[in-house]
């Protein structure tokens, strides 16, 4: 907990003394007996929950509980993108608290996660698309979230090489949310842990979850490689293997795990300032502050805990690439790699109480849940504080699909690999 | 990833669509919790660490239906089978899925 | 010997063509070399040894490597839109002309301003950002982001279109040989004399690997004579495929292989109609991976600069390329590789001041030879700094008994030792494991059907390479089906691997480098140690060791190491960080192929495209077709001037639509009804033959998948239509509930869409048009074909079709279907029968404004959440059986009395525009999303009744017929007020399609 706090003034009295006096960002704890709240998965949602928790929410004796490295799962192998632009009434709300939260964090957690907004564009390529675009844009600022209608002309000014005159889809304008950018991934785990840790959360690593022991329909531990820890509340927070750790508690979720794979190419000078999704193939691209260009597309489309991909996707991202913008033809991949999605069977996330006492649950965020993560941990935390939900999540319930209160974003129904 | 289809032989991924869980099973919409039974026919997911049993179609060749069973974790295939004669015989045995 | 001034080129040796001088040009000055030399080897022959700066600090650099793996030196090839960013000039073939800029400098290599960083380098750490730049908050994207920007990213792209072109291919084999050194050569051979079908894939322009680098005797020829014997054999081999300038970059599943062929790049530009390059798809049955192993630098003070290279690359120059890289060398080496670098560089007469050996006891051989040729040996000494900046000009040497010798020299050759080439076997998440008698990470689970030889395996003497590589390929032949033939294997003389890792210098002066492209050093490995990062997935993302263009290929294990000594671990309990494909990078446009601009998805074109084309019409994209949109006359001065003139014409005379492009499906068997009964929500046991029903299909989910009409043909035979947005999907849905659900129903179906033109005929004249068309055996009167009717006619004399009719427009109208090739006949026939009644054709434009003035749903309303109810044919769910949907369409919030319901619109201004994608709010309600009652999907200018008219969901829409609304558009900056009216517009009572 012996947090320094981190400045330019901090960095040159440490170059000055060779660096001798920086402290580990977080402990390495052992175990206690128990704890108030286990968060069982180091990823970003749930070290995010883990910080509101004791900042926010005032609780004390927190664990997180994580199987491998924190940040090991998703929040350090997407593609970096924030934006609130969503359609349906269950989910702006969320977003736009994460987006918020975003705005605020690196002051927040004194850690400078490098947040840009640098502005996401969705581009349309038929009047439909637009139509549907313009709906979207509409229920944006019904929400008071920033949206902005571009024709083709817009479009080039911010996108100038883009395809525009032989593309087999010509582009008709794109949706803009000015306040969407990117984040440096990693640093995000790195600064919710240590804010975190701050405030004497205990982050354990190298500790899988090997059981969850009930006692008369309730959770009151976990069992793990590094034996039994108690908990009065456990939040489990390990998209990827959500069904997985889950199970372990006798649940089955409306959950399936899929790989996405994602992209990134050798670093070259400043060429992409924006986000931009292509709406007539599978691909999105933006430019990390390193140089590499970050991109992405489809699922790979079938179950998997892998954490890789094949060739068929690999070709559906570049071809879309290209069809974009043939001035990245040039331009290497460098790697590839591939992550596992929570997938829902609707496409949005669930935050909600199990049927078991004390254990909560947070998943299913399929390929969305960076953006989510600030949003995400807070209302976890407000959950596992309040037994109640936050304001802004009441809509991701566990129930909704009995009920029929599905969030259906896309459309596609119970299908995951097409969400 | 190639799937060896029982009709067409061994061709890759990108002929094939992806449906999913091949061992939930249509509930009989006529008993007296058909929408419970429904729902999780639609929606609950086993979501297997190993072995999955799933439902495939050749769209670019036979258009048939495929049982397949793949581990999950390393993308080994064990089995193809045509879903039609799984199916059937899975009717005339009874054997649940 | 002494050098030729201004060249470093020995007067014989190497591989190169010296008959065959090549000019190039690098930072616009103008040099020669031969044919066979790399970018690389002609620019050290030249004596330019600055390439490059490095990432952050911008420090000089030169080549180290002479292979893929090198770190330093990358450059701008070509120019203009040709220009590659970041490209390894040891991966050049040199041509004439070509042209190379250095990058990430400015103004120039030599003098570069950012070089600054240099002298910051304590303020710029790893990580440092992480800690700094937060104040103030705005300063961020404004100042600080554009800063680091500008200063991050290596060479720039173009920023225009690749003119060149890329292919994609799949080769089939048996045998898959990656890599053609000694162990892959062999590997080769014994596949392909048992008969197996072999490919051999080498990265570079020749094959032979480190054999055309080093001097060794193989069979009493020198061992690039015996790669080429090899190769000569091979060649001549008929079931073998070589391909050359081909790197395997990734396992893929199913003994799937990625490999990048560079077939023009050592060309100035392709010959016409030649890729630049070709994907590979190789589909193997076994793969025997022979890539070889990769040398580590050692990690000293400033052992960065340029002329301090690795010992098997200083080797490679001067024996491939006959290029001395110094002409006077220490020698700095962990390993008994040292023998043949002090033997080979003093027998091509480069003095060696020194071979300093970290080894308290050099090996006897290594000793033996060193005095041999008159080289001084300091064992048990360490270089701790190199001096000089834009070149070594010197090192000062600890020695064992605690003296510091300072020598100068313009070469330093280092060896830490080798790693295995294991990349390729961690793809498919094989983890490599420690090997500590060769101090080397080797393959640990490999991937099925694959099986490691020579040096990538960890073999890494000549012997054990030969032997190896024979027994596996032969191996690898058996596994697939073959009988495995026994060869006399070649001799050659055994040599030493002994080595003693050395991490790092520990008392090294000036930075260290452990990543040189990325400027990782010891400090920041430490400092990622002291701040927590001790994973090593922390430590390449904390510090960015091993995320270069490189991929660390030269300092993963280093780095490694040196993470373990800092934690005080064993290396092999820090592991190994994930290796990702491409094994080498690959430029994004060869996974694009063929498929970019205009063909980036295949174009599908209607029956009539031909003739639409004759007639000027405007296209548009409805998935992969391509559709008339509408058809312009001169004068018309926009779009919706055409459309409503088509419109009037159907709706006052007679028009005619192609919609070949509905998904048709031809449906029969005996228990085909029964099939229709439990995959629609409505009914059709009771249709008639010869009839055509509406129906409405359901996902299992209880929201509506798709519309469309099925037209009974027979007792057991029906041909049902779907929208053109989801023919693929219902196919594969009809597919899934024969086979899987119900697979002892009797029936089976056959998408006919190819199969047939079809053609809408609409308006008051269609039977006039229709009689001159249809054989006058049929009867088409509204007696004998009435609305909903359908039957097998025939047409011009016998053609046989189909006739339906049915409207979509809401005029009398039919549609008519021929087979596919005669639908160019047919549409030019309709033409000519309607010229007398002004028959007018009209495209998507025309249909989609007559839907909505019928109040027919689309794709707009069809929009994958909205059930039966929401789009007003909730009646339409038959009480009296199952079908696919039921029951979860009765799910609590399906059947909500408030959910949005389709209903129409037209504006209280009748002159105004409305738009599609408003939403609406109560009047008197503030526009925001608490009070959000549901969205304007579909609009059209009405011909037929004079203003702009909409369908659109509204909450309880149907209670509230004659309310005045707001249509909010904020983000147009739009609001107005529309009336909420009746879903159809145009002829409710349906008189004129009955007529």
């Amino acid at each position: 907990m012996a947090n320094d706090r981190f400045s330019i003034f901090k960095v040159i009295s440490e170059a000055l003394g060779g660096h001798k006096g920086w402290q580990p960002m977080w402990r390495e704890p052992e175990p206690k007996p128990a704890y108030d709240v286990i968060i069982v998965g180091g990823g970003g949602h749930g070290l995010a929950a883990a910080y509101y928790l004791a900042k926010v929410y005032g609780v004390k004796n927190i664990a997180v509980v994580e199987k491998g490295w924190i940040g090991s799962g998703n929040v350090g192998r997407n593609t970096t993108i924030i934006r609130s632009n969503y359609l349906l009434p269950g989910n702006v709300p969320f977003y736009e608290l994460s987006m918020k939260l975003w705005e605020g964090l690196e002051q927040d957690f004194n850690y400078n996660a490098m947040i840009s907004q640098r502005g996401i564009i969705n581009l349309f390529h038929s009047d439909a698309q637009r139509d549907a675009y313009v709906r979207r844009g509409n229920a944006m600022r019904l929400h008071g979230v920033d949206a902005e209608l571009l024709d083709a002309a817009g479009v080039k000014k911010h996108l100038p090489f883009l395809n525009f005159t032989n593309n087999r889809f010509p582009i008709q304008g794109g949706l803009r949310q000015a306040r969407g950018g990117t984040v440096r991934h990693d640093a995000v785990a790195w600064g919710y842990a240590r804010g975190a840790d701050a405030q004497g959360v205990d982050i354990i690593q190298s500790c899988e979850v090997t059981g969850i022991r009930t006692e008369k329909g309730r959770a009151v531990g976990i069992e793990t490689t590094r034996g039994y820890i108690g908990a009065k509340k456990i939040g489990l927070a390990c998209a990827g293997n959500s069904s997985r750790v889950a199970s372990m508690a006798g649940l089955n979720l409306p959950i399936e795990s899929h790989v996405l794979q994602a992209f990134v190419s050798e670093g070259i000078k400043p060429f992409i300032d924006t986000v931009v999704t292509f709406g007539a193939g599978h691909f999105y691209i933006s430019q990390s502050d390193k140089g590499g260009l970050v991109f992405g597309g489809d699922l790979d489309g079938y179950n998997s805990y892998a954490q890789r991909g094949n060739l068929p996707t690999i070709e559906d991202v570049c071809e879309g690439g290209m069809a974009l913008m043939p001035a990245i033809g040039r331009v290497r991949l460098l790697r590839h790699w591939g992550g596992i999605m929570d997938m829902s069977m609707d496409g949005s996330p669930i935050i909600d109480k199990t049927p078991i006492d004390g254990l909560y649950l947070n998943a299913g965020w399929c390929y969305g849940g960076f953006k989510a993560t600030p949003a995400s941990g807070f209302c976890f935390a407000h959950l596992l504080a309040k037994d109640e939900m936050h304001s802004v999540g009441t809509a991701y319930r566990l129930d909704r699909f009995a009920t029929g209160h599905t969030i259906d974003e896309k459309g596609v129904g119970a299908q995951p690999n097409l969400h | 990833m190639r799937i060896t289809c029982p009709h067409c032989g061994n061709r890759s991924l990108d002929e094939f669509i992806y449906l999913g869980d091949a061992t939930v099973q249509r509930p009989d919409p006529a008993r007296p919790d058909a929408l419970a039974a429904f729902v999780d026919y639609v929606y609950q997911r086993e979501n297997p660490v190993g072995r999955h049993r799933e439902l495939w179609y050749h769209n670019a060749g036979c258009h048939a239906w495929l049982v397949v069973t793949r581990d999950v974790r390393t993308h080994e295939i064990f089995g193809v089978e045509p879903a039609k004669e799984v199916s059937l015989s899975e009717k005339t045995t009874g054997a649940a899925r | 010997m002494t050098l030729p001034p201004g060249s470093s080129r020995m007067s014989k040796g190497g591989q190169i063509d010296r008959s065959t001088p090549v000019d190039f040009s690098f930072d616009g000055r103008s040099y020669q070399g031969f044919a066979g030399d790399t970018l690389a080897s002609a620019l050290l022959a030249n004596n330019v040894r600055l390439i490059g700066r490095s990432f952050k600090y911008h420090r000089p650099r030169g080549l180290i490597a002479a292979g893929s793996e090198e770190p330093n030196g990358i450059v701008e090839l070509r120019s203009d839109a040709r220009r590659e960013p970041n490209t390894r000039a040891t991966m050049i073939e040199l041509y004439q002309g070509l042209e190379a800029e250095s990058q990430n400098r400015w103004p120039s290599l030599d003098f570069d301003l950012l070089s600054i960083n240099s002298f910051l380098s304590p303020f710029l750490t790893a990580g440092f950002y992480y800690k700094t730049f937060m104040w103030p908050a705005a300063l961020w994207e404004k100042l600080y982001e554009p800063i680091i920007r500008r200063a991050a990213g290596l060479g720039k792209a173009s920023g225009l279109d690749d003119p060149d072109h890329y292919e994609k291919s799949t080769l089939f084999c048996d045998v898959l040989v990656i890599g053609s050194g000694p162990a892959g050569l062999m590997a080769a051979r014994a596949a392909a004399r048992s008969g197996a079908r072999v490919v051999l894939a080498e990265e570079d322009s020749a094959l032979g690997g480190r054999l055309l680098g080093d001097q060794r005797i193989i069979d009493g020829l020198s061992s690039a004579e015996w790669a080429a014997k090899m190769a000569a054999e091979l060649e001549a081999e008929p079931d073998v495929r070589i391909l050359r300038r081909t790197a395997v970059f990734g396992v893929y599943d199913g003994g799937t292989y990625g490999a990048l062929e560079r077939v023009s790049d050592h060309l100035a530009e392709p010959h016409h109609h030649a890729p630049r390059q070709r994907l590979w798809r190789i589909v193997a049955k076994r793969a025997v991976l022979a890539a070889v192993a990769i040398e580590r630098p050692l990690v000293f003070g400033n052992n960065d600069r340029p002329g301090i290279m690795l010992a098997g690359a200083v080797r490679t120059y001067l024996h491939r390329f006959g290029v001395a890289s110094g002409s006077n060398a220490i020698v700095f080496v962990n390993n008994d590789d040292a023998a043949s670098t002090v033997s080979e560089l003093a027998a091509a007469g480069v003095s060696v001041a020194a071979l300093v050996d970290p080894r308290p006891v050099v090996s006897p051989v290594v000793e033996a030879l060193a005095k041999k040729a008159g080289i001084r040996v300091i064992s048990g000494g360490s270089v701790e700094r190199a001096l000089g900046s834009k070149s070594v000009s010197g090192a000062e040497i600890r020695l064992q008994d605690g003296n510091l010798l300072t020598l100068p020299c313009d070469l330093i050759a280092m060896s830490g030792g080798w790693n295995p080439s294991v990349h390729l076997t961690t793809h498919l998440n094989g983890r490599p494991v420690w090997n500590s008698s060769i101090a080397a990470f080797v393959p640990g689970a490999v991937p099925p059907g694959m099986a490691v030889a020579g040096s990538a395996s960890g073999a890494l003497s000549l012997a054990d390479a030969i032997t190896m590589g024979d027994s596996l390929g032969q191996d690898a032949a058996i596994a697939a089906g073959f009988k495995a033939k026994k060869s006399a294997l070649p001799s050659v003389e055994p040599e030493s691997t002994a080595i003693q890792p050395l991490w790092r210098v520990v008392n090294a002066r000036g930075k260290s480098f452990v990543d040189f492209q990325n400027d990782v050093s010891v400090l920041d490995i430490e400092l990622a140690e002291r701040e927590g990062f001790r994973s090593v997935e922390h430590l390449k993302r904390y510090t960015t060791l091993g995320m270069a263009t490189d991929q660390g290929k030269t300092a993963n294990v280093n780095g490694l190491a040196l993470m373990a000594e800092f934690a005080a671990k064993a290396i092999e309990n820090v592991g190994t960080t994930v290796m990702r494909p491409p094994f080498s990078p690959v430029a994004i446009g060869a996974f694009g192929g063929h498929h970019r601009e205009k063909n980036f998805k295949p174009t599908r074109l209607p029956p009539s495209h031909e003739w639409a084309v004759e007639q000027g019409a405007v296209f548009v994209e409805a998935g992969y077709w391509l559709r008339a949109q509408y058809y312009p006359k001169p004068g018309e001065k926009d779009w919706l001037e055409t459309v409503t003139r088509e419109v009037k014409a159907a709706r006052s005379s007679v028009g005619v639509c192609d919609v070949s492009t509905l998904g048709k499906i031809d449906i029969q068997g005996a228990d085909a009804a029964e099939f229709l009964e439990r995959v629609y929500i409505n009914g059709w046991k009771n249709l008639a033959i010869g009839r055509a029903r509406y129906g409405l299909m359901l996902r299992e989910d209880g929201i509506v998948m798709d519309d469309g009409t099925t037209t009974r043909l027979g007792e057991d035979h029906f041909f049902m239509t779907t929208t053109t947005a989801n023919a693929a999907k219902v196919m594969q849905h009809l597919e899934f509930c024969h086979q899987w659900l119900w697979p002892d129903l009797d029936v089976q179906m056959i998408s006919a869409t190819e199969q047939w033109a079809q053609f809408s005929l609409a308006g008051p004249h269609v039977r006039d048009v229709l009689l001159k068309l249809v054989d006058p055996e049929h009867d088409i009167s509204n007696a004998a074909f009435p609305y909903m009717a359908a039957g097998e006619i025939t047409v011009c004399g016998g053609t046989r079709a189909r006739l339906y009719r049915l409207s979509f427009s809401g005029e009398l109208a039919f549609e008519i279907g021929v087979p596919s090739r005669h639908g160019d006949a047919l549409i030019r026939k309709i033409m000519e029968a309607g010229a007398e009644y002004g028959i007018t054709p009209y495209g998507t434009e025309a249909l989609g404004v007559m839907r909505i003035e019928k109040g027919h749903v689309a794709g707009a309303e069809l929009n994958g959440i909205s059930t039966a109810g929401d789009l007003g044919l909730g009646r339409m769910m038959s009480i009296k059986k199952d079908y696919i949907g039921r029951v979860l369409a009765g799910r609590p919030a399906l059947v909500d009395p408030n959910r949005p319901v389709v209903v129409g619109f037209r504006p209280v201004d009748r002159k105004r525009r409305i738009r599609a994608g408003a939403h609406f709010i109560r009047q008197g309600l503030e526009a925001a999303a608490q009070n959000d009652e549901g969205y304007m999907t579909s609009v059209a200018f009405s011909p037929s009744i004079g203003h702009w008219i909409g369908l659109g969901f509204l909450a309880r829409g149907p209670e509230r017929m004659g309310e005045i609304i707001r249509a909010c558009d904020p983000i147009r900056g739009e609001e107005y007020l529309v009336e909420v009216v009746s879903p159809i517009f145009y002829d409710p009572e349906g008189e004129k399609l009955r007529g």
